[in-house]
């Protein structure tokens, strides 16, 4: 995807979030760190641009939560979470680059019903490169795109990368 | 009879340092003179084999003698026992060695001093010859049956481990050890500024949380030693002195023509106090001491003040030192690291001549004693050869005692005992 | 995604939250001392404690990153808030302890420091919390152990835990700690907890002065702490208050000495912390107690719980540091390469 294409897809994202909403007054997005947060952030300037709707962005660091560190050598540094609103009997879009296993998804679930009861959830991402290894679904999906285990979806956005575009690599041995 | 050829000499008692070979008959040293002259001597020996001993690159010296060091046995024996100890210290070029009474029973009656000479007889042929408790059982009340131990053979008296505290009691044994010709040794320690102290006092004390004792814990009962020993006009020998503020106590009163000597241990005149962290090889009484102390101590070793190198050998087996630092026993071990210390610290760096280095070996602590130290004709056959550049590691496993608690393991030398002759036996040989 | 060694440190290293590059992570074996670490690792340490606070708003405590894991409660002296402390951030994180109290052990039998704490590695635990009254003890069981060593206060050399939540709450207040007056009030030649304070805010260029009776302020303290920290010592309590940002009161301690300790009135006539003296130092400066506070004595009731009273968020802290710490020094087993199901793979 080249930048121009990933600007109108998360356009068109945040105008189908609105629509299948039913009211937008519960509404509220979680970015997942990293690139999630970029994300949601411009989901939620569309919003606004567009629909006229200001919906209030948190972001979730989901590292305590991963079911994998017990395999990790070195624990990983933790960022903080940052979400100054109450979870409580929101309607929850939860936002990420790529679904792959749904791994990160159920930790970042994990998470918020730590924080309290939304009222729902949703999960909406850029890429869902399929392999689910969890019953995990996206409700709103950028693109699909099929992939094979020896392959990586690598997206770049400028906020963190200096760069937008989101490409298929080969994974290296 | 032995032939000791192609060695340096050096004689304290007599000033000599030359190439010189002796001659033993027996027990004694038969004469000591040019080549020539002993092979005369030698040739006339007809019937018995000579057997010759060379001395190339060796300095021959009168036999050492270490006036301070723990034995252990009678009631210590898993740390070290007289068999162990003496091979250490012959390892080490002792031929003859003090060892204090604090074992279990204390050496404060004539059938423990027996035991111990009996012991000794049957170990690595170094003498032993011990000291004997002040006070009874060392407990600092009443004296203890000092006349009864002379006879049977020892040569001083201390309560070493603790301080005679009672000053009166001091008087009491100076005056009564003066009339019977005995050196009173004191372990000076101020009890109630050494209480619950590890390490001395200082900027690291208080950056490793040890508990600390000054350097006056020390000085304030020299000082009070020394004013004893002039009321009474008895012999007064100082146990490993390790503090400045004490050599200059110790020298004043030699000025004042009092019966003052001194002792310090190789560790003393090596380490210091910033070399102490959690390592319980660091840990002993007194407690290293500051750079300027140590650095007085040189000066000390270098000027006369002080009289004698003792090594205060304190074995105590692994598992009663492998615990937290506060907790260990105080001491390390010392007899084979005592001579390469002294060469390293004192004579390699020009600090003192050999003949110094000699001297406080063997006819410093003779003369504390009393006795004599000397190769000459007739003089028991107590010889130390030594090397001051054989190159070594010391390695703390390999030593003869049976305790590893020493800070020196791995650390490399130039210079060591060669070979140990008591009365006329090579006892040891590297 | 993170390097496990430790690299240079960043250039400017905000606080956590801001850091969206490449994040430095240190590794640490133990944590036996403020001494050792650099003023960049102790940084770090700060930084990966703010998640753990923010946990501890939430309703729900608890997560199960370090479930399975067990960690080992070693107090050898008597000690009940630091020990819960250590249980708790524990418990939060899904571990699971092993609890070790000198009154009931059998250390009282006369089993060896080495032979209960081989004991302890027996069972496996992950990481082990020890306090200690001997300076050096937890020094001396790190050589014999393959786990990591946390100090929770050894004799009086260190209490490097205590420093860290010290830190962060001052941090939190002042928003930095860089260059402040620090004054320590008390028993400073026994204080594990004055040692760890100087190791640490010396390095950020903090000026310290020390105050108390004159036979508890060791000269040399002066001169035990980071390179260039200017450390000055006073018996006066209106010098020692005068321009003061940060306060650190201590507990007197009875059992640490073995010698005849200061008559209470007269501790309370010349050391006490009240609002009288309180008021010479600069205007909101914060009152810090590591605890706990003996009222009436080393402090007054009116600054325990005054405004400038820093005293329970302490307690906060102090869970939210240790966590991080079980967090850091228990790591897992080693990863070889990129897994597919990382999330820096895109998940």
């Amino acid at each position: 995807m080249s930048a121009t294409e990933i600007d109108r897809t998360l356009q068109r994202v945040a105008h189908e979030i609105v629509e299948r909403s039913g009211g937008t007054s519960n509404l509220a997005l979680i970015g997942v760190r990293r690139r999630g947060v970029p994300l949601a952030n411009r989901i939620a300037r569309a919003m606004r641009e567009i629909d006229r709707v200001e919906v209030p962005v948190g972001t979730l660091d989901i590292t305590l939560y991963r079911d994998d560190l017990s395999k990790v050598a070195a624990h990983p540094v933790i960022q903080s979470s940052d979400i100054n609103f109450s979870v409580d009997d929101k309607d929850l879009i939860l936002v990420d680059d790529v679904l792959y296993t749904g791994r990160t998804a159920r930790a970042a679930m994990n998470a918020l019903f730590d924080l309290g009861r939304p009222r729902s959830l949703r999960l909406c991402v850029l890429i869902d490169r399929g392999h689910r290894e969890m019953p995990i679904e996206a409700s709103f999906v950028g693109r699909m795109v099929q992939t094979s285990d020896s392959e990586i979806i690598e997206v770049k956005l400028r906020e963190i990368d200096q760069d937008e575009r989101v490409i298929l690599v080969d994974r290296v041995e | 009879m032995l032939w000791i050829k192609n060695g340096r000499v050096i004689d304290p008692a007599t000033n000599i340092d030359a190439k010189l070979d002796v001659l033993i008959d027996g027990e004694n040293i038969v004469a000591c003179g040019v080549p020539d002259d002993i092979a005369q001597l030698a040739g006339k020996n007809r019937g018995a084999a000579n057997t010759t001993f060379d001395a190339t690159g060796l300095i021959v010296a009168p036999g050492f003698i270490d006036l301070h060091c723990h034995l252990r046995e009678p009631g210590g024996e898993a740390s070290e026992t007289i068999v162990t100890g003496t091979k250490a210290a012959a390892r080490g070029g002792f031929t003859a060695i003090c060892p204090m009474p604090n074992t279990r029973p204390v050496n404060d009656n004539a059938s423990v001093t027996r035991s111990i000479i009996e012991r000794a007889t049957f170990a690595a042929g170094v003498r032993v010859w011990p000291i004997g408790a002040c006070s009874a059982g060392s407990k600092g009340e009443s004296l203890a049956e000092i006349a009864a131990m002379k006879q049977a053979g020892i040569v001083a008296v201390s309560d070493d481990g603790k301080p005679v505290a009672n000053a009166k009691l001091m008087r009491q044994i100076m005056d009564y050890c003066g009339s019977l010709g005995l050196p009173v040794i004191d372990h000076c320690e101020d009890v109630s500024l050494a209480a619950g102290a590890v390490m001395r006092e200082g900027e690291t004390s208080v950056r490793l949380g040890h508990r600390g004792m000054p350097a006056a814990a020390e000085s304030i009962c020299v000082g009070r030693d020394t004013q004893v020993a002039a009321l009474t006009g008895g012999r007064l020998h100082i146990a490993h002195l390790s503090a400045k503020a004490s050599l200059e106590l110790v020298r004043d009163a030699k000025k004042r023509g009092l019966a003052v000597t001194c002792e310090v241990t190789p560790h003393h005149f090596t380490l210091i106090d910033e070399d102490v962290a959690y390592d319980t090889n660091f840990k002993m009484n007194p407690p290293l001491a500051s750079r300027e102390d140590r650095d007085a101590l040189l000066a000390g070793l270098a000027d006369g003040t002080v009289d004698a190198i003792a090594t205060d050998h304190a074995p105590h087996e692994p598992s009663s030192k492998a615990v937290e630092f506060d907790k260990a026993p105080f001491g390390i071990t010392g007899f084979e690291t005592a001579l390469a210390l002294g060469l390293q610290q004192l004579v390699h760096t020009g600090r003192i001549k050999l003949m110094r280095l000699v001297e406080l070996f063997t006819t410093g602590p003779a003369r504390v004693l009393g006795m004599e130290r000397r190769i000459a004709p007739g003089q028991p056959a107590d010889l130390t050869l030594f090397s001051t550049d054989h190159a070594w590691t010391f390695r703390s496993n390999e030593s003869a005692s049976k305790s590893r608690n020493t800070p020196f393991d791995g650390r490399e030398f130039k210079g060591a005992p060669m070979a140990t002759i008591v009365a006329g036996k090579v006892i040891c040989r590297r | 995604m993170i390097p496990a060694a430790a690299a240079p440190p960043l250039g400017a290293s905000a606080a956590g939250e801001n850091l969206l590059g490449n994040s430095v992570s240190y590794r640490f074996s133990h944590l036996l001392g403020i001494e050792a670490l650099t003023a960049e690792q102790i940084t770090f340490l700060l930084d990966q404690s703010k998640p753990f606070q923010e946990i501890q708003k939430h309703p729900l405590k608890k997560l199960a990153t370090l479930r399975g894991k067990s960690v080992a409660l070693a107090f050898f002296e008597p000690s009940t808030r630091t020990r819960i402390s250590f249980a708790t951030a524990a418990s939060r994180l899904g571990a699971d302890s092993m609890n070790l109290q000198a009154e009931s052990s059998s250390l009282k039998k006369g089993e060896s420091l080495l032979d209960t704490v081989h004991t302890l590695d027996a069972m496996k635990p992950d990481c082990i919390v020890m306090r200690h009254a001997s300076s050096g003890a937890p020094d001396f069981v790190a050589k014999h152990l393959q786990i990591p060593v946390i100090n929770a206060g050894d004799g009086t050399h260190e209490h490097p835990t205590q420093a860290l939540l010290d830190a962060l709450t001052i941090r939190d207040h002042l928003g930095h700690i860089d260059k402040l007056n620090v004054t320590i009030l008390g028993d400073i030649q026994h204080s594990r907890v004055a040692r760890s304070n100087i190791q640490l805010l010396g390095k950020f260029g903090c000026r310290f002065t020390l105050c108390g009776p004159a036979m508890w302020l060791p000269r040399e303290i002066e001169r035990v702490g980071p390179a260039g920290c200017e450390i000055r010592r006073t018996s006066r309590m209106d010098e020692a208050l005068t321009d003061a940002d940060v306060i650190i009161v201590l507990r007197v301690q009875s059992e640490r000495m073995n010698e005849p300790s200061l008559p209470t009135d007269e501790y309370v006539l010349q050391y006490q912390l009240n609002e009288e003296r309180l008021a010479l130092a600069q205007p909101g400066a914060l009152v810090l107690h590591p605890g706990p506070m003996i009222r009436g004595l080393e402090i007054d009731s009116a600054v325990a719980d005054g405004p400038q009273s820093c005293v329970l968020e302490q307690v906060t802290n102090g869970v939210a540091v240790r966590m991080a710490l079980l967090y850091l020094l228990t790591g897992g087993e080693p990863s070889v390469g990129a897994k597919k199901d990382s999330p820096s793979a895109g998940d």
